[in-house]
């Protein structure tokens, strides 16, 4: 009796099995989510799927949503805020139900874009309008609009670094590093921070940087052609060679493991932090942090990576989220309807003090500087980002995770063996290994 | 299959024999119904373990299932397509270097079980004699397995913080330290293991206290006049006693310390050389994409602890304990 039940159990698990891997069919993948003519005429229950739980709770979507009422009157918006938005919505893409209108995430490789997501229009046409269509560009169709961008530099205390004596922006990692020192060496500021623990602070944030080292808006692609990402000279080389000799010569805090990121916004605003490596969406939340600690916003200023090139600054600009229409979703006109309001209308993401993805926008507030100061702004190509992050994973390195510059921060303070040159080799080698692995 | 008969009432004599030898014309619609009983009898144990049953294929032989099929794939984890690859991702597993090096991190783990088996034993004996503020000791031996291990992570980040709890206390007796307790490799698998001791002490001492208060009160009584003191009662009495449970709590010590994940994920992240094997898997799986692989990994490690288990079953066989 045991074994035939038992039999009996494996047969069905298996059946059960099975018929999870199936899958839905894909539907019609050629047709392309346009924005409706007469927004009278659209209607539909649409979700939203985001990451920011903190403007859905705060009612601040919620708002949006009636904005959104006074020109397509048809269409309810609901939105689902998740903490963990990476993690969820990978999973829930195995399913046909992940909401109308999502974030693209990470995870999914570009080359399946055509099966979960509705194009929104041909490249010329939305390269035209928008910012950063080149990230979802397969096959001359696009697949999503960025919800906003970002420039990579630092947020620094402009008040402490005046208290050290300095007042230009360092044009070089040497002289970066030459004012960390003053800084460490006339105040108690920690003069970098690299929020070791939180991580993440260690991941794009940094990797962004590159393209801002060469002013080289294809910097990124390139990585698809070497062989040594690390060479000297090199974008990568430049940034964590940085990175190590701000942890090398003790400029950064003192015990990186215990680092805690909401603490850092108030330290910095403080003046007992120096600078940190983030992009320009950080700008509005420190000095909301700073306000806070009943400290001058305007002592937060934000300058880019220490490095010029023909005698000029230059930062990347990068593409957070892209918004994308579910395949499956019943009501695309809706969707993209949504996607165009909340890009072009909204006012989104200038609150967010970010850089609106369309392109007949100005800079936004945050960026004062930047414009002032004559920063070139470099539109970070993604034509072959499919194929670095092919490279990537295969290599196991992770440009865009945290792990690797953690062992690069380790490196850098003895708390693991190796040197920095080792340590490069490795990463060149692994690359080089993966690229051959991966093209073939 | 188990006769479920304290679930049949009112107690009829067993189906079997109410059987009807021979079957007469006249008998026939009796014998229909006595079938149609015998079959609800004998299906009356499978209808209350349907829902038991389905819940746990649903939950937990599925999603088995569900993994060894991908392990043999190349799945990312997120597209709707996947190659069948044959044993490529189990050759990889063993094929690795660093999966290596994180199985020497579960070696802290496990030299911090064999300390956490051996302060539960003292505690565990100590407590089951008549002491003052007995059931108070007990409470707060068991508290910590009761706290979330979320939580301890963040408490013991706390701890370890650079001018936290653990620095501050020793400087109360003036040992000025300036270490960074989580900051190089040793230190910080050390510091984890021991976060992990301060965890499951509670729950492998209650485990043996209960084993040891089953233990007849007659036999120390007997032993005592005797002249056996406390060590010899230990050695004699306790120690063979509660075998079974110290098995136990070593089979429980071994897979524990190789699927360590809870404390070292949140306090570290696994950075700094603490990285454990189940750290490991996860980053496959959610950082590289390579479901396929990590799937295959969980495989492996689920494997490995059956093979302990079964290992450890064949060395310390299961006797029946006979004190009397």
């Amino acid at each position: 009796m045991g074994k035939r039940m038992l039999s009996v159990a494996v047969l069905a698990t298996t059946a059960m099995t099975v018929a999870g891997c199936g899958g839905g069919g894909t539907p019609d993948a050629g047709e392309t989510a346009a924005a409706p003519l007469n927004p009278a005429s659209v209607k539909g229950d649409i979700t939203v799927l985001t990451n920011r739980t903190d403007l859905v709770n705060d009612g601040t979507m919620k708002k949006y949503a009636a904005e959104f009422n006074k020109v397509y009157p048809k269409v309810e918006v609901k939105f689902e805020g998740m903490t963990d938005y990476e993690g969820e919505v990978r999973i829930r893409m195995n399913t046909d139900d992940y909401g109308d209108v999502l974030l693209i995430p990470g995870a999914v490789a570009k080359g399946d874009y055509p099966k979960f997501f509705t194009p929104l229009g041909s490249a010329s046409s939305m390269r035209a309008k928008y910012l950063f269509t080149d990230r979802t560009n397969v096959d001359d169709k696009v697949y999503g609009i960025a919800s906003f961008g970002t420039a990579n530099g630092l947020v620094y205390n402009k008040a402490l670094w005046k208290k050290a004596g300095i007042t230009d922006w360092p044009a070089s990692p040497r002289e970066f590093l030459a004012d960390l020192k003053a800084i460490a060496d006339r105040t108690d500021a920690t003069p970098y921070y690299t929020n070791f623990k939180d991580g993440w602070p260690l991941s794009d944030q940094w990797t962004n940087g590159v393209g801002s080292v060469s002013c080289d808006s294809r910097a990124s692609d390139k990585l698809a052609e070497t062989d040594e990402p690390w060479s000297k000279g090199s974008d990568l080389q430049v940034i964590d060679g940085l990175l190590y000799d701000i942890v090398h010569g003790k400029l950064s805090e003192k015990d990186p493991a215990t680092t805690n990121w909401e603490q850092s916004k108030t330290l910095l605003a403080k003046g007992e932090i120096g600078s940190m490596m983030l992009g320009s969406w950080s700008i509005s939340q420190m000095r909301a942090a700073a306000q806070k600690a009943g400290e001058n916003p305007d002592d937060i200023g934000f300058m880019p990576f220490p490095a010029r090139s023909g005698g000029q600054f230059c930062s990347t600009l990068v593409s957070d989220y892209q918004q994308a229409v579910n395949i499956h979703s019943d009501h695309k006109a809706a969707a993209r309807a949504w996607i165009d309001w909340f890009t072009e209308k909204s006012g989104y993401a200038a609150t967010q003090g970010a850089v609106s993805a369309l392109k007949a926008d100005p800079m936004p507030k945050t960026l004062e500087e930047y414009v002032d100061n004559d920063v070139k702004m470099v539109e970070r190509s993604e034509k072959r980002t499919a194929e670095v992050n092919a490279i990537d994973k295969a290599a196991e390195i992770g440009l865009n995770q945290k792990d690797y510059r953690q062992k690069l921060v380790d490196i850098a303070r003895g708390a693991q063996s190796g040197s920095l040159e080792d340590y490069f080799d490795e990463l060149n080698r692994r690359w080089s290994e993966a690229r051959q692995n991966a093209g073939s | 299959m188990p006769r479920t008969d304290s679930t049949t009432s009112p107690p009829v004599p067993a189906p079997r024999d109410a059987r009807p030898v021979k079957q007469h014309a006249g008998r026939r619609a009796a014998a229909g119904r006595s079938r149609r009983e015998r079959t609800l009898r004998r299906l009356t144990p499978w209808l209350f373990l349907a829902v038991p049953l389905a819940l746990l294929v649903t939950f937990t032989y599925v999603p088995v299932g569900n993994m060894l099929y991908y392990s043999f794939t190349d799945w990312d984890g997120v597209s709707p397509d996947r190659n069948f690859v044959g044993g490529e991702n189990y050759a990889e597993v063993f094929t690795r270097p660093e999966l290596l090096r994180v199985f020497a991190v579960s070696l802290y783990y496990l030299a911090a079980s064999v300390v956490q088996i051996a302060i539960a034993l003292y505690f565990a004996t100590v407590l089951s004699f008549d002491l003052r503020f007995r059931n108070l000791f007990k409470g707060i031996l068991f508290f910590p397995y009761l706290i979330n291990g979320v939580a301890i992570g963040f408490v013991f980040l706390y701890f370890f913080q650079d001018g936290g709890t653990l620095d501050s206390i020793l400087s109360w007796f003036g040992v000025g330290t300036d270490h960074a307790w989580l900051g190089d490799p040793a230190s910080a698998n050390i510091s984890l293991a021991g976060v992990s001791v301060w965890r499951f002490t509670g729950l492998n001492f209650v485990l043996f206290l209960g084993a040891i208060q089953s233990i007849p009160g007659e036999l120390y009584e007997a032993a005592q006049l005797d002249g056996a003191g406390r060590w010899k009662q230990f050695r004699h009495i306790i120690a063979p006693g509660i075998r079974p449970v110290l098995s136990l709590s070593v089979i429980l010590a071994i897979s524990g310390s190789l699927s360590v994940f809870e404390i070292p994920y949140i306090m570290t992240g696994g950075a700094t050389g603490t990285s454990t094997f189940v750290i490991q898997t996860v980053k496959y799986a959610f950082q590289f994409n390579k479901t396929g692989l990590a799937s295959a990994c969980a495989v492996v490690l689920l494997a490995i602890i059956l093979l302990i288990t079964w290992l450890q079953r064949r060395l310390v066989p299961d006797e029946r304990v006979d004190l009397v």
